[in-house]
């Protein structure tokens, strides 16, 4: 064994002793701490993995419905069914989206990394390119996912599941942070009648619950349009998510504004730029960089907040899990179907907050 | 208004609600004029220089600079301040744009100058002001010192008539303060008219022409350094130039 080795092993030891035996009851309570991870962890992966079914049961039939699901047939002793899952993934995925059309949503789930790369990460070659195709995506994606000019055209109604989830929460979040911006300037305005209707707007929508403002959208927002104009029930819930998460950025911006220190924009006063020539190269550059934890916090919470729509009768990717839960085939399956749920929008979760942190270290490298 | 006066205050008064900060101050600059302004705290001695590029607006009475007044109107606001460079106490500088940025976005976004030549004009004066070597940093790395002369040159790349100088040193560790003073000193060996509100006498005695002494809101002495330092007239000022050179 080489020395440098040793020492590290020594090192290794040393570290444990300090961290988790330095006196009787750290001792104690790491060893039952370690017993309750050990626990907790293998009964989560056999259940979830090593004594689940996924397309077979245990006899090796091929699972139809939850009468063939292993730990139907002997209880108790077997884990998951995620045959559930797996017959149902167009649904959860796509919602009722025609299976033959299905190539249009993959086509944009995989061009959405292509749009976002270039406003997600500054020193990607071509990034100008990539800048040009994220003002373009929204039409391609629109055009994609609904159709026209030789597509058949695929109502929302049929849209749901992930789709429905993504679209309300990536649109909703890309719409509302340019709103959220003018709100939160607005606000902070010398010009009384903008202030006060900023005020009143940003106020108003937070304090009210998500699902009153997707009922007023879905209700009250037809009483207020012409005769004959119906917008589609997923475009107002769309309204409903992008006024609420605006006036809660909308707050987080306006926190980062108020960081900034006066001097700021007296010096660039002083130097003669504009009240928007101020705002704009100075003051906004700043004050969301201290905005960023804030921001994403908002984002993470409205993702999730997606979820509510089924209320108002969309299928997002919840909507299809109760729906799969209430299915008389495959009733009771409630476990598998939440656990799945939740770790998509764990994995979408996490890695707004991973983005964050990766941004907040990005940008204090580049002013220590 | 000879063609020679470059400010011009005829009884400017200002409240900050029922505090009455400036009180009937008359004061007129001449091109080329360097003027040190002195006075205790809260004497309202940075109010009036600011109120001069309209950092801080008067309630009464009437600024003149270069012929236009200064009023509400928008216009006339940036047309003066294109003209009147301003140095603060605390620098102000980006902290997000690195040195070479923070001089050259004026020029850039005011003047509609090319990148290129107004990076040109930025290096320029990083090198009049002897630190053309930081061009690349970001401010945090730079010393009070240092910061305080990308201050400097950040407003002389707008190339003013005139320069405002509000406490410049007061932030800084004593051992920066002289390379600060030498580039204010090399400027108005230039002929640059300046405004500087200041307590470095030595610096005042060097460069200027007049001296001003304020005290709450009033211009209590105004006079040649030469009569201020040694013949001052009022009492307030005697105690005030005992309490400042004797310590």
């Amino acid at each position: 064994m080489s020395e440098s080795l040793t020492l590290s092993h020594n090192k290794y030891i040393s570290w444990c002793r300090n961290n988790l035996f330095s006196s009787w009851i750290n001792g104690i309570i790491t060893i039952l701490s370690l017993y309750f991870i050990y626990e907790v962890s293998t009964f989560f992966l056999n259940w979830t993995i090593f004594e689940a079914d996924f397309v077979n049961n245990f006899r090796g039939e091929k699972i139809t419905d939850r009468t063939f699901c292993s730990k139907n047939i002997e209880p108790g002793q077997h884990g998951a069914c995620w045959a559930i899952i797996i017959v149902r993934f167009h649904q959860f995925i796509y919602g009722f989206y025609p299976v033959e059309e299905a190539w249009r949503v993959n086509l944009v789930y995989g061009l959405l990394p292509f749009a976002l790369v270039g406003i997600f990460f500054d020193k990607v070659p071509f990034r100008k390119y990539f800048i040009y195709f994220t003002f373009l995506f929204p039409f391609i994606g629109y055009f994609l996912l609904y159709g026209g000019a030789g597509l058949d055209i695929v109502g929302t109604s049929k849209w749901g599941g992930l789709l429905v989830t993504l679209f309300l929460g990536v649109t909703g979040i890309l719409l509302a942070f340019p709103l959220s911006i003018v709100l939160a300037l607005g606000r902070r305005s010398k010009m009384p009648v903008i202030k006060t209707f900023c005020i009143i707007f940003i106020e108003f929508i937070r304090g009210v619950p998500l699902i009153t403002l997707l009922f007023t959208a879905n209700v009250m927002l037809p009483l207020f349009l012409p005769e004959g104009v119906r917008p589609d029930n997923l475009l107002r819930a769309l309204v409903a998510v992008t006024l609420f998460q605006s006036a809660y950025m909308a707050e987080a911006i306006r926190g980062g504004l108020q960081a900034i220190p006066r001097g700021q924009l007296e010096a660039a006063q002083s130097l003669g730029l504009t009240y928007w020539q101020s705002t704009r190269k100075i003051i906004l550059p700043q004050a969301l960089k201290i905005s960023i934890p804030p921001i994403v916090n908002t984002c993470i919470g409205l993702f999730k907040d997606t979820s509510l729509v089924l209320i108002i009768g969309l299928f997002d990717l919840l909507g299809v899990g109760r729906a799969a839960v209430a299915d008389i085939d495959w009733a009771k399956l409630h476990y598998e179907v939440y656990v799945f749920i939740s770790l998509v929008f764990f994995i979408f979760c996490f890695g707004m907050s991973r983005y964050s942190l990766y941004l907040e270290k990005k940008l204090k490298t580049d002013n220590s | 208004m000879s063609a020679d006066q470059v400010i011009q205050l005829e009884k400017v008064n200002k409240w900050y609600d029922d505090f009455h900060v400036l009180k009937d101050i008359d004061l007129t600059v001449v091109k080329g004029q360097k003027i040190v302004i002195c006075g205790p705290s809260g004497s309202g001695k940075s109010t009036m220089i600011r109120c001069i590029n309209r950092l801080e607006a008067h309630q009464q009475g009437k600024i003149v600079v270069h012929g236009t007044e200064l009023t509400n109107d928008l216009k006339n606001i940036d047309l003066i301040r294109k003209n009147v460079g301003m140095v603060f106490q605390q620098f102000n500088l980006f902290p997000h744009l690195s040195v070479l940025d923070n001089i050259s976005l004026a020029p850039i976004w005011v003047k509609k100058m090319p990148k290129k030549e107004a990076e040109e004009i930025a290096m320029s004066y990083l090198e009049k002001v002897k630190i053309p070597e930081q061009a690349q940093k970001f401010p945090g790395q730079l010393s009070g010192g240092q910061q305080q002369r990308v201050a400097i040159a950040r407003s002389l790349a707008m190339n003013p008539d005139i320069m405002l100088f509000d406490e410049p040193t007061s932030a800084l560790d004593p051992e920066m303060i002289k390379e600060v003073l030498d580039v204010m000193i090399q400027l108005a060996n230039e002929g640059m008219t300046m405004l500087v509100v200041t307590h470095e006498m030595g610096f005042a005695k060097t460069v200027a022409d007049q001296m001003i002494f304020m005290d709450e809101g009033k211009i209590v002495e105004q006079a040649k350094p030469d009569d201020f330092f040694n013949n001052p007239q009022s009492d307030r000022t005697k105690l005030f130039l005992s309490q400042i050179l004797n310590h």
